[in-house]
């Protein structure tokens, strides 16, 4: 009984928010245009905060470590990108194939850089760490996340840095119903789904894939294996801040500013994707991602931005009330 | 030269010395047991062979090399594996995953797949068993799942800790059975057990530990006639 309750009253709960201002809108004589232009924008961030909770719920699903540097990690990616516009001479003149090819390089590269970035920091900050008590590596993560912070401000100032609308980011591509889908969105989209499909199939069917299951089952018994958890738990970190990078560029691309605090804000929303999909589980992460994209989108539009932050979190709590794992997560990490 | 030489090792848990200088030899084709009570050092002299908890003094030559401060993964790749205490089966795994992943080094596809079957013609229960997840299983079947996952690494050497810990009588006696065929078909075993009525029975020589020093090492069968052992590990 208490498990249907919570298993529909709570996909009730998160269909209604869009559902009653749908009603609204149609009462109103609106039609559904309005609540469909909230959604595909919300998808559209969601698919960026997706990208971010994934290298939460990696990191922690393997050595239960929130990684509190990894907003700051996507915040590198967003700058390095928009340094390689300079670098590669990407600018508002640059035509169409130059553009998809320089970007592609640029994706490429913040990902390798955002990648390599998280392996240094597991370590230098944290596999020193292992077996000490939990809350250490917890304080150093903080420590990376303020001095990332630091490198960010050195890079390109304390203040938002406005960056050039390489795609026309707003623009309208197509039309569905009155339904606008600019180009931003489906560059997130674009680039959300194949990355996290690979990620997927990686986990499931590779042989890494494999050993960080066994890892972050049973570290020990996965040593007996022959698994090598260091190298497993590098390759973690590896694809994480991988994902991270390319959020970073979808980032910079869509907001056309980047910022050095930029990481902590989004960290901690993708934090919280994580933490309502049921940390440690991927699907968890992208389903937590895009449910908080809809939510914001709506609440940004419906109620005012100002409340935004009050109504995800409100939505966090009721969540975590019915489903104290989350919503696919596991109900211990042993069992089930 | 024994198959696997251990020498007066000392392995520690941060400051707590738990084995205080423990010496022991297995020769090729042997079974040989372990005994001793709660807390002698069993599973530690045991992870201290996989490179677990590597010791901090001593030597440990397995056919002929040093593998003392070798790490867990080499020491697989050299052919010890191990069905550890408590299973530690990958419980959101099914069995088939498990088995695999006891193969995990190993890059012969065919051989593993006749393994595999070797596998399942040892345990039949475990082919029955083959998608279900392993904590779904009984304790008994994971018992078998951990043996079998360590043969799945085709080890010269198996390390067996506590095989009939936890399980009803008559089904020891099976998994007795297939210890001595495992060790017929040519894997040399070391075994083991708290209650060393048929580790004792199925093994050629035993030592015997306490707190972390080997006591007492003979033949099994004058082991099973000594009297302070029978008092001690014998139930009589
Ligand atoms: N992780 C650990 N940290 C600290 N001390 C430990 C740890 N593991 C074992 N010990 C200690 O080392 C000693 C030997 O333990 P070990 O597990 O090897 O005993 P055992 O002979 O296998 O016992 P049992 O029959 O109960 O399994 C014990 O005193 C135990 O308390
Ligand atoms: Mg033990």
């Amino acid at each position: 009984m208490w498990d249907f309750i919570s298993k529909y009253g709570l996909i009730a709960l998160l269909v209604a928010f869009p559902l009653t201002y749908a009603i609204i809108d149609v009462a109103g004589g609106e039609g559904l245009s309005r609540i469909g232009n909230n959604l595909v924008a919300g998808l559209s961030n969601g698919a960026i905060w997706a990208l971010i909770a994934l290298g939460y719920t990696l990191v922690y699903g393997i050595i239960e470590l929130i990684n509190f540097a990894h907003g700051e990690v996507f915040m590198i990616g967003s700058f390095t990108a928009f340094a390689l516009y300079s670098v590669l001479g990407l600018t508002l003149v640059t035509g169409p194939l130059g553009l998809v090819l320089g970007l592609l390089v640029v994706l490429v590269l913040s990902m390798l850089v955002s990648g390599s970035l998280n392996v240094m920091i597991e370590r230098v900050a944290y596999r020193p760490l292992r077996g000490a008590p939990k809350l250490a590596p917890l304080i150093t993560a903080v420590g990376v996340s303020f001095i990332l912070q630091n490198v960010g401000i050195l890079w390109f100032g304390s203040s938002q840095k406005g960056i050039p609308d390489l795609i026309r980011a707003q623009q309208e591509l197509f039309n569905i119903g009155g339904v606008e889908v600019s180009r931003a969105d489906v560059l997130a989209v674009v680039v959300t789904i194949p990355l996290v499909y690979l990620l997927t199939a990686f986990v499931n069917r590779s042989r890494l894939g494999k050993a960080m299951r066994a890892t972050a089952q049973d570290p020990e018994a996965a040593r007996l294996m022959g698994i090598n958890v260091d190298t497993t738990i590098s390759v973690t970190f590896l694809l994480g801040g991988l994902l991270a990078g390319a959020a970073g560029l979808i980032y910079a691309l869509y907001q056309t500013n980047v910022w050095y605090f930029q990481g902590f804000t989004a960290g901690l929303i993708a934090f919280t994707a994580a933490v309502m999909g049921g940390i440690g589980n991927l699907r968890g992460a992208v389903l937590g991602g895009l449910i908080i994209g809809i939510i914001q989108q709506i609440s940004d539009n419906r109620i005012g931005n100002e409340w935004t932050p009050a109504v995800v979190f409100a939505y966090l709590v009721l969540i975590m009330v019915f489903r104290p794992q989350g919503l696919i997560g596991e109900e211990t990490r042993e069992a089930g | 030269m024994a198959m696997l030489e251990v020498s007066d090792i000392h392995t520690f848990y941060g400051n707590i010395e738990a084995l205080k200088g423990v010496s022991l030899e297995v020769e090729e084709g042997e079974i040989v047991t372990l005994i001793g009570s709660n807390g002698a050092g069993k599973s530690t002299t045991l992870r201290s062979i996989s490179g677990l908890s590597p010791p901090r003094e001593g030597s440990i030559r397995f056919e002929g090399n040093e593998i003392g401060e070798t790490p867990p993964q080499a020491i697989v790749q050299l052919g010890i594996s191990q069905s550890p205490e408590g299973r530690k089966c990958f419980q959101r795994m099914t069995v088939r995953e498990n088995l695999e992943l006891g193969a995990y080094l190993r890059r012969d596809t065919s051989q593993i797949r006749d393994d595999l079957a070797r596998v399942y013609d040892l345990f039949p229960r475990l082919e029955e068993r083959e998608r279900q997840k392993a904590g779904t299983m009984s304790g008994g079947e994971q018992q078998m799942l951990a043996i079998g996952r360590a043969l799945m690494a085709q080890p010269r050497l198996l390390l067996l800790d506590e095989p009939s810990m936890g399980i009803a009588p008559v089904l020891v006696e099976r998994i007795y059975e297939t210890i001595e065929e495992i060790n017929r078909q040519g894997t040399t075993i070391l075994l083991v057990e708290q209650n060393a009525n048929f580790a004792l029975g199925v093994s050629k020589r035993g030592y015997v530990l306490e707190t972390g020093r080997v006591a007492l090492s003979d033949d099994s069968s004058a082991l099973r006639d000594n009297p302070d052992v029978q008092k001690a590990y014998l139930g009589g």
